[in-house]
């Protein structure tokens, strides 16, 4: 694991695409053991092995070993933020070197399934004992299922490609699909025959930018499509021989959760790949995104939950038609061509057009992206009528233009402090809006101030402190900020009775009393004019 | 009456009328070090080590200011007051407070390590200890300073073979006499930020042995700089002073550099892990040597570090000072700043 702890140190001390990439690359060439370089390719594209032990009793022997209190631990993961962390830095310094490889741990680490927890135990400060801090994190990240490195799919892709000299485009293909590294060798997925093999295997998703100010300066609206960007799950639907597969952006085989889907193995042509969003959609009108969330956690289906939050495809983008790759048309011959398909389907029900917006000026378009919410979408897409799909993230042909997030002016009650370097810094805050002579708690939010905004702000926590709870601490009803949120919904678990969505602090009103905060009212309007 | 007690002005020794390191300004203040968190501006008459005092007066300017010897024993109104070293920067102290008997510690800014520069760390017999906690939690243990300079010089190393310019970050006070004298000097010049070099002149004259340093001037070509490092203090990086250096890796030494996610906000492209606080392991080896029963936390992780020594039978409580750790002595003389900043536009 030594080789692998140091490229991720490359990786992790880095913010440079170039020296990422360069990172990366250095390691396929040094590193020997191909089964090794199959598992850091699996593990970069999201297929970290199960977690084999639970965080709590993580937690436990970890304390035990470290000789502390488990309370100490707890405080230490709250301001350190990440267990695996946190864990690694209390452990004493290992006593014994190890230079097992990477695989030969991740098989340790897919063998603790198999004992009951002493075992677990047993083999788990075992390892600790012979990891140096880097080793042990990463070690904690596999045990408990939640590796994670701070690059790209599509990076690593060109990393690879570096090293072996495949091309990029190619590799990326290859990269897709069902795959894991206990069911194909090193030499079959980056060098065997064609990757076409597997039927299910997707298209890598291409993203769109987020449009910074106006589109104007976009040129010619006659170039540019646009539609509304649907607030569902990014998918891509495939047929092919007879079979129907549906993935999620995170690229995750997902057919199972939508059963809605299957008919169109059937209603559509063999060969055919479908880009687009599945979204809950009722009564000629899309639902709140908060319905699909209390669908996705579901392990199964009820159906009573199939009946109140049905889903469409909203289709927008086609790959493949009658088994050939057509991502290099131009998006208006592509459109074309799906627009034929979805008709001739006809299964309205479940696979329905994303409709294009009709407009001339780009003042139309700001007119009809003031109604997105009403519509229950997110803003508008905007995309170049001659624009390939591409993959991945790349500017110029592809924009997303959000709505401006919803606002309120509310007053912080209680603030608790943050952390890593801003441990010593509040930066978590609750804040409240008026009921009468009340301020009723409604939201959290810890972003959107600079450092030295932080700094005054703590020293004024100190000073006003009214009562401390632990690490939180009730203040005097004094500093109003203005809060962003990108949705709200009723909810009978707060206070308040809603709930927002990405809440953030978009200012500090140092202008306004707190007097001249929002009220409860105003918060019950916003909900009634855009909740759902 | 207790010796010492806590107000809203500072630590306080009602006996002898005089503060410890004092927050809001008094008329005698006896001051632990010369960072700007511990000394601050507007109290009447100072008193402080001999070796702390130049850095003092270069901060506040001419004050009333009377210096004493380590060890060196005071006496006001029947309390003894003594100054010992406490190894955090150069001339620091702890100043040990004893009447009747009783004898209380107020530490200051402390480590154990011997840095090579600051008058090393001793322990202070006491029964009251007033500790900091700047890195009061399990998860902050320092690497020997061997091992993280020989990572600093690689990393200079590796710069200049991409022939970069080194740009390596620390406060003005201590932090930046640090890394200067654990640097390979076999391996290029190096040049000093002028809030840096301010400080370094007035070491020098008070007869610190320093390595040798090249100021950042408009005079200084700028070809003569790739390969070489700098040393600047962290407010210096993103304004546009930075610009004549060109390519340039830029490296931070702070205990904070220990947690990932305060190495990845920081910005800088390597965070190397050096502190002038005491680690957690030393915090609690000093407090045992001290052999003090009562603990009082002040500046940093003060309720779980007190707590924690309350769960192992010590009388610990938190305290809330102003003093600030690690971010008050990043701060510069603003003057400095301002000067270096109109030199570059
Ligand atoms: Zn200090
Ligand atoms: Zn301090």
């Amino acid at each position: 694991m030594k080789h692998f702890a140091a490229m991720f140190r490359r990786l992790d001390r880095t913010t440079k695409t170039n020296e990422k990439v360069a990172a990366l690359a250095d390691y396929f060439v040094a590193v020997t053991e191909e089964q090794d370089k199959l598992w850091t390719i699996a593990l970069l594209s999201h297929r970290r092995p199960r977690r084999t032990v639970n965080s709590r009793l993580l937690r436990e022997w970890a304390a035990d070993y470290a000789g502390i209190d488990p309370w100490i631990l707890e405080e230490s993961y709250h301001v350190v933020g990440d267990l695996a962390e946190t864990i690694a830095l209390v452990l004493p310094p290992p006593t014994e070197a190890d230079d097992r490889s990477l695989s030969a741990w991740i098989r340790v680490v897919e063998s603790l399934a198999e004992y009951d927890e002493a075992g677990k135990r047993e083999a788990v400060l075992a390892a600790w004992q012979v990891l140096e801090t880097t080793e042990r994190y990463l070690f904690n990240k596999l045990i408990t299922g939640n590796f994670r490195v701070g690059v790209s799919q599509k990076l690593m892709t060109r990393a690879l490609s570096q090293a072996t000299g495949i091309e990029e485009t190619s590799l990326a293909h290859r990269l897709m699909g069902n795959w894991t590294p206990n069911d194909t060798t090193f030499q079959d997925l980056i060098h065997g025959a064609s990757a076409t093999d597997d039927i299910s295997r997707p298209y890598p998703f291409y993203l769109a930018y987020q449009l910074e100010g106006p589109p104007d300066g976009l040129g010619n609206p006659a170039d540019w499509q646009a539609e509304h960007k649907w607030d569902g799950i990014r998918g891509q639907l495939i047929v092919r021989d007879g079979s129907l597969f549906v993935w999620s952006r995170g690229e995750e085989l997902v057919t199972d959760k939508y059963p809605e889907y299957a008919p169109l193995a059937d209603l559509l042509p063999d060969g055919t790949v479908v880009d687009g969003e599945i979204l809950p959609y009722a009564a000629g009108a899309p639902l709140g995104f908060n319905l699909l969330q209390t669908r996705i956690g579901r392990k199964t289906l009820s159906k009573k939950i199939l009946q109140d939050v049905p889903v469409v495809l909203m289709a927008y983008d086609l790959l493949e038609l009658a088994g050939q790759d057509i991502r290099q048309w131009p998006l208006a011959r592509r459109r074309e061509a799906l627009e034929g398909l979805v008709q001739d389907a006809g299964a309205e029900h479940i696979l329905r057009l994303s409709p294009t917006v009709a407009w001339e000026k780009w003042e139309d378009l700001a007119a009809e992206r003031a109604t997105a919410r009403a519509q229950c979408s997110e803003g508008l897409m905007l995309k170049h009528r001659d624009s390939p799909y591409r993959q991945g993230r790349k500017k110029g042909d592809w924009w997303k233009w959000k709505v401006d997030p919803l606002t309120i002016d509310a007053v912080m009650i209680y603030a608790q402090r943050g952390h890593g370097r801003r441990a010593n810094l509040y930066t978590d805050f609750t804040f409240g809006v008026w009921e009468g002579e009340q301020l009723v708690p409604f939201t959290k939010a810890y972003s959107g101030l600079t450092d030295q905004e932080f700094n005054r702000i703590t020293n004024w926590v100190r000073r006003n402190t009214v009562e401390r709870f632990g690490p939180v601490r009730s203040v005097k009803p004094e500093l109003v900020f203005e809060i962003g949120f990108e949705g709200i919904q009723a909810s009978g678990r707060h206070k308040s009775g809603v709930a927002l969505r990405f809440p953030r602090m978009l200012r500090w009103r140092e202008d306004k009393p707190a007097s001249e905060a929002n009220t409860k009212e105003d918060l019950l309007a916003i909900l009634a004019a855009y909740g759902g | 009456m207790p010796l010492l007690e806590f107000n809203d002005r500072g630590i306080y020794c009602p006996r002898a009328q005089v503060y410890i390191d004092p927050w809001k300004p008094v008329d005698r203040a006896l001051i632990t070090h010369g960072h700007a968190d511990h000394s601050r501006w507007g109290n009447k008459h100072y008193l402080a080590t001999r070796s702390a005092a130049p850095v003092i007066r270069h901060r506040l300017g001419e004050v009333s200011l009377t210096t004493v010897e380590y060890g060196q024993v005071t006496t006001i109104n029947g309390v003894k007051f003594s100054f010992h070293p406490a190894g955090h920067i150069i001339g620091s102290a702890q100043i040990r407070v004893e009447y009747g008997g009783e004898i209380w510690v107020a530490s200051g800014d402390y480590k154990l390590e011997n840095d090579g520069l600051s008058e090393p760390w001793e322990p202070v017999r006491c029964h009251h200890f007033i500790t900091e906690s700047t890195f009061g939690l399990p998860v902050y243990r320092w690497a020997p300073q061997e091992e993280v300079f020989a990572d600093i010089n690689a990393w200079w190393r590796a710069n200049q073979a991409e022939g970069k310019v080194s740009v390596l970050t620390g406060y003005a006070l201590g932090k930046a006499q640090r890394l200067l004298c654990g640097l390979d000097h076999g391996i290029g010049r190096v040049y000093t930020h002028g809030a840096i070099e301010n400080t370094n002149e007035v070491l020098r004259q008070q007869g610190v042995a320093l390595p040798p340093t090249i100021r950042v001037t408009s005079a200084v070509p700028r070809k003569d700089y790739p390969g070489h490092l700098v040393i600047a203090t962290p407010g210096a990086i993103g304004q546009p002073w930075m610009k004549k250096f060109g390519a340039a890796s830029v490296g931070t030494a702070s205990g904070w550099m220990s947690l990932r996610g305060a190495r990845r906000r920081r910005g800088a492209d390597r965070g190397f892990v050096l502190s002038d606080h005491c680690d957690w392991p030393a915090l609690l080896e000093a407090i045992v040597l001290t052999g003090a029963e009562h603990v009082y936390v002040t500046h940093g992780y003060t309720s779980i570090f007190s707590k924690y020594l309350r769960g192992t039978g010590l009388n610990a409580v938190a305290l809330e000072t102003d003093y600030e750790g690690e971010l008050a002595e990043m701060a510069t003389k603003k003057e400095d700043l301002d000067q270096e900043n109109a030199a570059a536009e």
